[in-house]
């Protein structure tokens, strides 16, 4: 449900080709001190980027591995190793556990939400009217920030608020429920809100990646016969395979780190606590970093084990949309 | 039956628009409201006057809207000057020369693009309290530049499409590598800066979670913790929160009118590349 990057395709493409160094052109007069000055200048280049991906990237999550078998309270000099405690205490404590739980309730709704994205990418990729303001509509609320959306969905879904206003109005009271308060439904409505947010971000991905598609297919299977249906299973679906594919894997890790939208509109309570806010709790008000740690480490395994898959089912060059 | 789905179809829009559009609806009619008439109106009521002003100025002088805007400015010339610069210096690097470690520099920033920034955000935080730089907008300036891998996608991809000639004629011609890639690579580059601007000014405007993080100071605040920030003290007036709200959204909405066909291909870039 996040717009996290995962296409490698130039990375890849890039790292395949071989390091030799082509013949160079060397301008007049080129001594003995430009030809190392040259050698040189890539990692003149590289040196900040890179210095910052090693400080920012590549040190936490070492440092992160070392934290998770200590029981280090963030301000303590000394560090004491403990082992897999924290992690045994990460899938003992019910408490914990229940945040794998309360993820699958946004694994469905990103499930959802493709289903959704997939039928208007479908039907806005052939002929209709206004094609440009239903795109945009659908599209608009992905550029809404994360708390707008959380206090939009609070005073829509609030006891008396607009969603029951509609229940009263068309005889429905008997649905009214707390949309928020009751720890029964309070995941399914987050969960929707979710879907609220994320679907224009999909439904522009699978429509984008239709429209690329020969228009020469369309005419000669038009020639066969085949009606919108066929053309949607036959020819459509399995030219999206890849978007699809994509799209099911950011669903997924998104899923596992849901946290601005439950965060504002109920800070975690009503069963809604999620797998990031947990952490953040751990780690900042709790000062279990040690424990914190283990479970953001237990969040990273899942979320490369999930790519792993998928990039086993896709294989990644037919990813592309231009 | 060709008429049954075609009423399907518009239906199905239809339905969705509303869904779509309904809760930002009422919130812009809940911002126009006086506190009396927002506690015992129904959502779907009009605002008796819609020239009510009151909670947007409430929003502006006890909210700090303003100041959250400059907050939010600041960061976000600081960041996308620094992800520009960084963005085209490793693309310029890694497309333009062979050197040894190429290789594992390509599968350092690769590797990283696994990495979701949600879930290192516990050890980051002590390296950037480290570098003494908590409650400092130079930690999210930092964070925003130096780990932003799509960008560097971007670039890298788009650095391809400049031909080699260019530079090869301005090295003939004496320049040295600095002023090759300050004279010719970066003015080449404008598409994909202008996607970088795109892409990455939406999201360090909508970004919580860092600001959340590691600002404390309310005079820092950029507009989503502010937003966030003021919901605490006015958590009983609604309509307050919803002309805060409102004004929260529409720099983004103008934004998307204007800037449209560039914002779809920016996020479907840099979601899928």
């Amino acid at each position: 449900m996040t717009s996290a990057p995962t296409g490698l395709g130039p990375m890849i493409a890039a790292a395949s080709e071989p390091d030799v160094a082509r013949p160079t052109r060397t301008p007049g007069g080129a001594g003995r001190r430009s030809a190392w000055y040259r050698r040189l200048t890539p990692y003149l280049f590289l040196l900040v980027p890179v210095g910052l991906l090693l400080l920012l990237t590549y040190t936490p999550v070492v440092n992160m591995f070392w934290y998770s078998v200590t029981d280090w309270d963030g301000l303590d000099k000394h560090k004491a190793f403990v082992g897999l405690d924290n992690y045994v205490e990460v899938f003992t404590d019910p408490d914990n556990l229940r945040v794998f739980y309360v993820s699958l309730y946004y694994v469905v709704g990103s499930l959802v939400q493709m289903a959704l994205a997939l039928y208007f990418a479908t039907i806005l990729s052939f002929k209709v009217r206004f094609k440009n303001m239903w795109k945009g509509i659908l599209f608009f609320p992905y550029l809404i920030n994360g708390v707008a959306i959380g206090l939009i969905f609070l005073n829509f879904l609030k006891p008396g608020g607009g969603l029951d206003t509609v229940l009263m109005k068309t005889g429905l009271e008997s649905l009214v429920h707390q949309w928020t308060g009751d720890p029964d439904i309070a995941n399914y409505s987050l969960a929707a809100v979710s879907v609220w947010r994320y679907t224009g971000l999909t439904f522009v991905m699978f429509l984008g990646a239709i429209q690329s598609i020969n228009s020469e297919i369309y005419e000669a299977a038009a020639l066969d016969g085949a009606n919108r249906w066929h053309e949607f299973w036959s020819i459509i679906l399995p030219s999206i395979r890849p978007i699809v594919g994509l799209a099911f894997i950011l669903g997924i890790s998104g899923s596992l780190s849901v946290f601005e939208i439950p965060f504002v509109m109920t800070n975690g309570a009503n069963g809604t606590e999620t797998f990031v806010i947990r952490t953040v709790w751990m780690a900042f008000q709790r000062n279990t970093v040690g424990l914190a740690s283990a479970m953001a480490v237990v969040l990273l395994v899942f979320v490369l084990l999930v790519t792993w898959i998928q990039r086993r089912l896709v294989p990644e060059e037919e990813v592309d949309l231009t | 039956m060709k008429v049954a789905a075609v009423t399907a179809k518009y239906t199905t829009l239809v339905v969705a628009s509303i869904v779509t559009l309904l809760p930002l609806g009422l919130i812009l009619f809940g911002s126009f409201k006086t506190n009396q008439e927002f506690l015992s109106t129904n959502p779907f009521q009009p605002p008796a006057d819609w020239f009510n002003v009151d909670n947007y100025v409430l929003a502006f002088t006890k909210g700090g809207m303003a100041l959250a805007f400059f907050n939010t400015a600041l960061i976000f010339v600081a960041a996308i000057a620094g992800t520009i610069l960084i963005g085209a210096a490793t693309a310029y690097a890694l497309d333009r020369f062979r050197f040894k470690g190429r290789t594992i520099v390509l599968l350092l920033f690769l590797l990283a693009t696994l990495v979701p920034g949600v879930t290192t955000q516990v050890a980051t935080f002590q390296i950037i309290n480290g570098l003494g730089l908590y409650g400092s907008r130079w930690a999210l300036i930092l964070l925003f530049m130096g780990t932003d891998i799509v960008s560097i996608y971007i670039f890298l991809q788009f650095m391809r499409s400049i031909p080699r000639s260019l530079d090869e004629a301005a090295m003939i011609e004496g320049a040295g590598h600095l002023r090759i890639f300050f004279q010719i690579i970066l003015p080449n580059l404008r598409p994909a800066i202008a996607t970088v601007v795109i892409i990455k000014g939406i999201g360090i405007y909508n970004e919580f979670f860092l600001p959340y993080l590691y600002l404390n100071d309310p005079d820092k605040l950029p507009i989503s913790t502010a937003l966030f920030a003021f919901k605490g003290p006015y958590g009983s007036q609604w309509e307050a929160i919803c002309a805060c709200v409102v004004i929260t959204i529409i720099p983004i909405l103008v934004l998307f009118l204007f800037l449209q066909r560039y914002i779809y291909n920016g996020f479907t870039q840099g979601a899928t590349k």
